[in-house]
């Protein structure tokens, strides 16, 4: 089946530097994000990974090498249209939460529509984007701790919250950056189950990064990466009720994690 | 929009910025109090200064005057009429006080002046000064019988009643001592005499008793009392009427207890006497006996320790000021009234254009000439003081600038977020920018409350401070005032504000566009 790019990459290249020193970390990666599809990044810590999703955010800039969204490249446009680009196009959930500590559950899930509208029409259409906030948290399930603050909240939660914020733009495409990573397996079965229902229901991309393997053989997709290249990309398209099944990781020799899954 | 919700939420949670903020709050509270009491100060004196000197003063520096003031004030008509609402003419030369206390004559150096009892209000609040409220509604050169300055235990008595006592007193002491020496002399055996004679100067001398002849030679001395009813009666009749200064015959100091208590050596009803000369080119002195009718205290030590007010026509007529043939009197000095909002400098420019130094021994000064150097110390001293208070608010600035920085690394992870979420630079920066702007609000909006409190309560306050540590704030024997004047300029308050605002405002840059420049990714990665 030949589904629409939604996000690609090609050639990128990034090298920090340290001590007078180039140390490159993305060397020459090509990547292609389908929609409708739940991809995953699997690698090990340090091989290049949240640098590529820095880059396909526009977090950050490449070196060489371009970014295109829906065919527009975006890596070099302007600062107001990258950050209209985050703000509208992407969602972005990370291992650590990053809700605001100030602002209660629904204002964190509200903060992205206070960005990017101006103090009129954010307040034209409070009510819209009030409603819109509750439904994206009685989504995730907590519509209940609307007024809460994060530090009233377990990590769980909080992620939960990151998710209903991310999805406030109706984003064409969800980064998660190890959107489990900090939680135990239990919440993080649920935090993962939750994207699988808004990938299957609503049909939202998803582009995750992860090291556990067992997530990224649930997957539609599957990147690994290592040493800043992408070294084997499961282009083949597992259908849904395949993957959930499926156990056994794609294994590739080059890969310990793979290995280790096993 | 979440710019102005977070930095709401920034000010409701971060303590240790408020406590940067107090700095500004207590600058801007100590500038409008420092403010208040400076120009209520500053306005009282003005109208001090302003209450007896009237707008323009013409004066003429020689001894005998200038001749014809109705012809002067013809042709000043003429030059700036349409400015002046009110003119008067006076008569200043200096003299020298005496007032006899305890047999002892006290002398002080005073500023004789001779007032035009139907014109001089309408140049000047001199009535407003004295003590006798009659009086301050219609100077009178009359002793009255009583009621001099109601509430003033030392001056219950003072009027007729207290005058007829004195000479009565005055009375039995002469007769005492003229019975005491009657006895000293049959004693020695002395003949009868010479003792008839001294007896008799000294009752001649209870008129206007007792003399200083000794001071001056004869010659220079131009009785003037010949002109005088020798034979007046002090019981019931006065010599002519002088309004003294009240730090002129009084002193004020504190008693065992800490209070403030007058002490009167001359008082409404008694007799003092004025030496001055006279208005001829061969100067002569005069000696002349006045009868205390009221005492002036305007509050300015420098008018209360210096005038001595007598009626004009009569200091005419002691200093040869009047024509003999044609009756043209002349006089010292003119004093002009203008109407509001006239141009002082340039009246005064114009009469000086038509009265020049070379040909006239004029003066002609504003009242603001007269009083410059005071005038300009206290303008300056406030100068000064908004300066340094200022300087305290700007260094209440760099306070705020270290806080910010601090709450901008602090906040580092969630700048990166809202920076993945879309958020631009400029609109992070307006995040600091507007908490910057909130916190010098509160901060200054406290002050200024707090300050207006202060003002409004500050002799209240200052009572406390008295009771609590027993030093006098206000000392009364320094100060005239019983109150401390103050005087609430909405200007002053609104640039202060707009100064401490402003300050906060800028204080905050310099963070703000830290976190402006903060690189999303670096500031993901923060721990």
């Amino acid at each position: 089946m030949n589904r629409p790019i939604v996000l690609a990459a090609r050639g990128l290249k990034k090298s920090y530097h340290k001590d007078r020193i180039d140390v490159p970390v993305l060397r020459g990666v090509d990547v292609k994000v389908q929609q409708g599809l739940v991809t995953a990044l699997v690698g090990r810590s340090g091989s290049g990974k949240s640098t590529l999703m820095h880059l396909l955010a526009t977090l950050d800039r490449p070196d060489e090498g371009e970014v295109r969204f829906q065919g527009r490249r975006i890596d070099n446009a302007s600062r107001a249209t990258r950050d209209r680009y985050r703000n509208r196009d992407l969602g972005i959930i990370f291992q650590f939460y990053h809700l605001l500590p100030e602002l209660t559950a629904i204002e964190n899930v509200l903060a992205p529509a206070m960005i990017g509208q101006s103090v009129w029409s954010y307040f034209a259409s409070r009510r819209e984007n009030r409603c819109r906030a509750e439904a994206m948290l009685d989504r995730v399930g907590l519509l209940h701790r609307s007024s809460h603050r994060p530090c009233e909240m377990s990590g769980g939660e909080m992620q939960r919250v990151a998710i209903a914020r991310a999805l406030m733009t109706d984003p064409k495409l969800l980064l998660a950056d190890e959107p489990t990573g900090n939680l135990d397996t239990e919440t993080g079965q649920e935090i993962l189950r939750l994207l699988n229902e808004l990938n299957e229901n609503d049909g939202l991309t998803i582009l995750m990064i992860t090291h556990d393997d067992e997530i990224a053989a649930s997957a539609d997709v599957c990147w690994r990466m290592q040493d800043g290249l992408i070294q084997s990309q499961d282009a083949e398209e597992r259908r849904r009720p395949v993957r959930a099944r499926r156990s056994s990781p794609e294994t590739d020799p080059a890969s310990p994690i793979g290995t280790n899954a096993a | 929009m979440y710019r102005w919700l977070l930095c709401f939420r920034y000010l409701k949670t971060r303590y240790i910025a408020l406590a940067s903020i107090i700095s500004v709050t207590l600058g801007v509270a100590t500038l409008i109090v420092v403010n208040s009491v400076m120009s209520g100060f500053a306005a009282e004196m003005h109208e001090r200064l302003h209450g007896l000197a009237s707008d323009i003063m013409i004066e003429c520096h020689a001894t005998g005057g200038m001749p014809d003031p109705e012809a002067h004030l013809r042709e000043i008509e003429r030059i700036c009429g349409a400015d002046i609402v009110g003119a008067s003419v006076s008569v200043n030369v200096p003299g020298m006080l005496g007032i006899e206390y305890n047999g002892q004559q006290l002398g002080r150096h005073v500023s004789l002046i001779g007032l035009d009892p139907k014109t001089y209000d309408r140049v000047s609040d001199f009535g407003k000064y004295l003590l006798h409220p009659e009086n301050q509604k219609n100077a009178s050169f009359q002793l009255r019988d009583d009621g001099y300055a109601p509430g003033r235990q030392e001056l219950e008595q003072s009027g007729w009643e207290h005058r007829r006592r004195r000479v009565a007193h005055d009375r039995a002491m002469a007769k005492e001592r003229e019975m005491m020496e009657e006895l000293r002399r049959k004693a020695s055996g002395q003949s009868a005499k010479p003792a008839a004679e001294a007896i008799a100067d000294q009752s001649n001398d209870a008129a206007a008793a007792p003399s200083m002849g000794g001071v001056f030679s004869e010659e220079l001395l131009e009785g003037s009392e010949g002109e005088l009813p020798a034979e007046v009666d002090p019981m019931t009749e006065q010599f002519p009427g002088i309004i003294l200064g009240i730090s002129t015959c009084s002193v004020r100091s504190r008693n065992a207890d800490g209070e403030v208590v007058d002490f009167y050596y001359a008082q409404p009803g008694d007799d003092v006497r004025m030496i001055f000369p006279n208005a001829s080119t061969d100067t002569k002195v005069i000696n002349q006996k006045f009868t205390v009718v009221d005492l002036y205290e305007s509050g300015m030590s420098e008018y209360d320790s210096t005038f001595a007010f007598v009626r004009l026509d009569q200091l005419q007529e002691f200093r040869g000021m009047v024509d003999p043939a044609t009756g043209v009197r002349s006089v010292t000095t003119i004093q002009l009234k203008l109407a509001e909002g006239a141009d002082l400098n340039a009246v005064r420019d114009a009469l000086r254009r038509r009265f020049p130094p070379d040909m006239y021994a004029y003066n002609i000064q504003t009242w603001r000439d007269l009083q410059g150097p005071l005038l300009s110390a206290v303008r300056l001293e406030t100068t000064i003081l908004n300066i340094l208070l200022f300087l305290i608010i700007a260094v209440a600035g760099f306070g705020i600038l270290a806080t910010f920085f601090m709450i901008v690394v602090e906040k580092t992870r969630d700048i990166g977020t809202l920076k993945a979420l879309g958020a631009s630079g400029r609109g992070v920066m307006s995040i600091f920018l507007s908490y910057g702007l909130l916190l010098g609000f509160v901060g200054s909006g406290a002050g200024l409350i707090g300050g207006l409190l202060f003002v409004d309560n500050i002799n209240s306050i200052a009572g406390l401070v008295e009771s609590a540590t027993g030093q006098e704030v206000f000392d009364p024997t320094v100060y005239y005032f019983t109150e401390i004047p103050t005087i609430v300029h909405p200007f002053t308050l609104v640039w202060v504000m707009l100064g401490a605002v402003g300050i906060a405002v800028l204080a905050s840059v310099l963070p703000a566009m830290r976190a402006a420049r903060m690189h999303p990714v670096q500031a993901l990665r923060f721990e």
